[in-house]
């Protein structure tokens, strides 16, 4: 589709349901009647995590996908988000929790996440491949430690704990309902957004650099502030997801934030795929799901390495993710006469 | 060396004379160890790239550098916000965008209209060289420098090219390096020959083509 495909007149609602196509109304269904029809534990720690850190992903997609820069700090960005929240508003440890409301708390974490985000882009857009993983590497790590061994304001190794969402209409927002229905909508919000602002002016001036930074210079572009603020606007895709994960856990101290789980976010984004925004949710829920029930399949000793194998085998069979694995089934799975003839290209 | 505006001068030279390496200097990608560079009146020696393009500098390269997942489009319209506001636009231009109307004009202009929107990796080699003229058409520019624009271009296409270049508006002006003479006398009024990274004659088309020390070093199959 392209840009001047968009419709006009009475017929534009019509038109955008024929483009979405069913499977993303299927999908919307499914998700929102999800609830209803599991246990409360598969509303809140199966659907939320999946949702929250499906979001966290999506903040990587939009770094690696679009922009060609595999950050693995966005959980750090979450993490910074999480502290906020816990520093600004109330907290039971004692330390800090200025005790504003949550109205306020919230957007100032979120807002301290994505300028974080951008101190970090800032940091690291002068490097390229496996440079940017290992710069944004050693920041998530010297932050990890950091808060590990700081007291006055990280609480150190015990973090903070007792960091509630509001009560709010008369529900209390950490119910298993309220709280799925709450990050549905962020991560459809986030999903929505990206999807739309991929097609935008930066949307597609990032893309640009991604292919050839070289040519944008030398249209007028300052590579640099692009790449900046790619990373400020996946900040705030990855501290909205960093408040959810605080009030979801209630706590948040460094194990939430460390290397391994950094690295987790990244497998979760390669495993889904990095080409679409669909792909961190689909890494998501594998990644959720291995993560609660392999130690019921195998045991408590071996659950890692069952972990291992289907993550490795996902890649090994399709380097593109989930993702890339249905872009391969689909065509098999159509009806006869609506496959198309073999293309000659894969 | 002094380009008039509105002049369009052809540096021609064997390979490694410093060509490309002049090219590199104007545009800012490379930082010049001695001297210093004016753009209309301007100082720009220590500009940015970016800030010598949107003063109205252009440029293609030898080789290639596109946009492989963008279309023509997207690419186009890319070059023609470049210098224009909205560049951290993050919503999507309206059907009757301003800047998207222009790139479809240059599209046009570049004789790409069928491939519109096609994915720039998916462009054969000469759509491909056609795309990178009109990247530096985008955005009323001033001065463009073409850097090899024929090079692997087919004889129908080496055509196009040339009449392209000789229907750009009067005040454009352009430096062209060529290597097919052919192409480069056809699209310039002066002829600067470079060797071993110093300007070593400059006249007219004509003049450079007669003169049999350039024969010798260029023209004489001296760069086999």
């Amino acid at each position: 589709m392209s840009i001047t495909d968009i419709a006009t007149g009475p017929s534009a609602v019509d038109r955008f349901f024929q483009q979405l196509g069913a499977a993303p109304v299927i999908l919307a269904v499914a998700l929102i009647i999800y609830p209803l029809i599991v246990p409360g534990f598969f509303t809140f720690q199966i659907g939320g995590q999946i949702l929250i850190l499906g979001m966290i992903g999506l903040s990587l997609m939009v770094l690696a996908g679009y922009g060609g820069m595999v950050s693995l700090a966005q959980l750090t960005v979450a993490g910074i988000a999480g502290y906020g929240l816990a520093i600004f508003g109330i907290n039971s440890v004692g330390i800090m929790g200025f005790g504003w409301p949550w109205w306020i708390a919230a957007p100032m974490a979120i807002a301290l996440a994505a300028t974080a985000a951008a101190l970090i882009g800032l940091i690291s857009v002068r490097t390229s491949g496996i440079y940017t993983i290992m710069i944004t590497l050693a920041i998530a790590t010297a932050f990890y430690y950091f808060v590990n061994q700081n007291y006055t304001l990280f609480n150190g190794f015990s973090g903070y704990r007792g960091i509630q969402p509001p009560t709010l209409f008369g529900l209390y927002w950490r119910d298993p309902l309220p709280f799925y229905y709450l990050c549905l909508a962020s991560a459809a919000l986030a999903y929505g957004l990206v999807l739309y602002g991929a097609r935008s002016s930066f949307g597609l001036a990032l893309q640009a650099t991604r292919d050839n930074p070289r040519r944008m210079r030398a249209i007028g572009y300052n590579v640099t502030a692009i790449k900046v603020f790619a990373y400020f606007l996946a900040g705030l895709i990855a501290g909205t997801a960093g408040v959810l994960y605080v009030w979801f856990n209630g706590r948040i101290s460094p194990g939430t934030i460390s290397v391994a789980e950094s690295i987790g976010i990244l497998v979760i984004a390669v495993i889904g795929g990095l080409r679409h925004p669909i792909g961190p949710f689909l890494g998501a829920a594998v990644y959720v799901l291995m993560k609660t029930f392999a130690i019921d399949l195998i045991g408590a000793e071996r659950f890692n390495t069952l972990i291992g194998l289907v993550f490795l085998a996902i890649v090994f069979i399709s380097p593109d993710g989930i993702l890339g694995l249905w872009q391969r089934l689909k065509p098999h799975l159509a009806p006869t006469s609506l496959r198309p003839h073999h293309e000659g290209r894969d | 060396m002094k380009v008039a505006a509105g002049e369009r001068r052809a540096v021609l030279g064997s390979n490694g004379a410093g060509k490309t390496t002049l090219f590199n200097t104007i545009t800012g990608d490379f930082l010049p160890s001695s001297g210093n560079i004016k753009f209309f009146g301007e100082d720009i020696t220590h500009f940015p790239v970016h800030e010598r393009i949107r003063r109205g500098l252009r440029r293609t390269y030898q080789i290639s550098q596109l946009f492989g997942g963008l279309s023509v489009r997207d690419s186009v319209f890319l070059a023609c916000r470049g210098v224009s506001r909205g560049r951290f636009s993050l919503l999507r231009p309206a059907i009757d965008d301003a800047t998207m109307a222009q790139a479809e004009r240059i599209i046009h202009a570049t004789h790409l209209d069928h491939l519109t929107d096609s994915l720039v990796s998916a462009l054969s080699h000469g759509e491909q060289r056609q795309l990178e003229i009109a990247l530096a058409l985008a955005g009323a520019p001033r001065f463009i420098l073409f850097d090899e624009p024929a090079a692997g271009l087919s004889p129908r296409e080496r055509g196009e090219l040339v009449a392209i270049l000789n229907s750009l508006p009067a005040h454009i002006g352009y430096i062209i390096i060529e290597h097919d003479l052919d192409v480069a006398l056809k699209v310039s009024t002066y002829v600067t020959m470079m060797h071993n990274g110093r300007m070593f004659k400059e006249g007219s088309p004509e003049e450079i083509e007669d003169d049999p020390q350039v024969q010798a070093i260029y023209l004489g199959g001296g760069h086999g």
